[in-house]
């Protein structure tokens, strides 16, 4: 599984995700810590949604792959991965994105068995003043889990 | 899909076309492949084909390409509502992920703008995979518009 791959990679202090086709589209990379691990999205003209604006989702994609980094890093080292499944994410935008690195950090509220809460933070040349922060609601499945009705 | 009572095919296909040239105009709309479906008075659909490069785990497309389609489908919403393309900026969005998007099939983003005040659109909408009965993804957001945006 991929986030296994991912899992893999984060394990380095620094590096890209870019074993995932989306974040390589993006071009995230990360840096890491023992508190965290803080994701940077470097500028490039393909992120524009409107004249010199970082389009929203692209924001948003950064954040929840915050959060998807900060989770599988605070999962037990030792065992597989559970199915990690988007369930809710909120985007507050609080400054325009401009033409610059964009970074952001996602912190665990809570890890429970079937859900993780988190909130995450994106922030271009100021950490004190960010452009959005995200709440993000994400499902633990074991693997062996079947998939619930739709 | 229109609401119109008399519509001119013609007219609708050079419209759309007018729209599809102004949407590859906006590079992240390009480089994920979004495009334009139709729109009404105070609503809009987009759509987003499926592509390998949007994939996050097992052929599932990323949830990000996806807030990036109803956030695009929502702020053209709220451009059709107030006719006009004054900025306006998104000041919060929210999905629901009801269940996970069907690898290899074309993505659909509807969205509507139900209320305006003097200075925020509201904005609901939702995904789905050809079956909008079957929503993959549900959208509520807001937008600041004028001078506020």
């Amino acid at each position: 599984m991929s986030l296994e791959a991912m899992r893999e990679r984060l394990r380095d202090e620094r590096g890209t995700l870019d074993m995932l086709p989306y974040p390589a589209l993006l071009g995230l990379t990360f840096e890491r810590d023992i508190d965290e691990v803080r994701l940077r999205l470097p500028f490039d003209p393909a992120l524009i949604g409107s004249p010199e604006r970082l389009h929203g989702g692209v924001v948003a994609g950064l954040l929840e792959f915050a959060g998807l980094a900060a989770l599988v890093l605070a999962l037990p080292d030792d065992a597989p991965l559970p199915t990690l499944k988007p369930l809710t994410a909120t985007v507050d935008y609080l400054r325009a994105g401009g033409m610059r690195d964009t970074f952001a950090v996602a912190t665990v509220m809570r890890l429970g068995r079937r859900v993780a809460n988190l909130t995450a933070v994106a922030w271009q040349y100021d950490h004190s003043r960010p452009i959005a922060t995200a709440k993000l609601n994400i499902i633990l499945a074991a693997v062996s889990e079947s998939e619930p009705a739709g | 899909m229109s609401d119109d009572a008399a519509v001119d095919p013609e007219r609708e296909a050079r419209n759309a076309r007018f729209i599809q040239r102004f949407m590859d105009g906006v590079p992240h709309l390009k480089a994920l492949g979004i495009g334009y479906q139709a729109h009404g008075d105070d609503w809009a659909e987009l759509i987003l084909p499926y592509s390998p490069s949007l994939i996050v785990d097992d052929g599932v497309i990323a949830s990000g390409a996806i807030f990036s389609l109803m956030d695009s489908a929502a702020g053209f919403a709220v451009f059709a509502r107030l006719k006009s393309m004054a900025g306006h900026a998104t000041l919060d969005l929210r999905l629901d992920y009801l269940h996970g998007p069907e690898p290899g099939v074309t993505i659909v983003g509807r969205a509507i703008c139900y209320r305006l005040t003097s200075s925020v659109a509201f904005v609901r909408g939702f995904a789905h995979q050809g079956d909008p009965a079957r929503p993959l993804a549900n959208m509520a957001g807001t937008f600041m518009y004028g001078g506020a945006a």
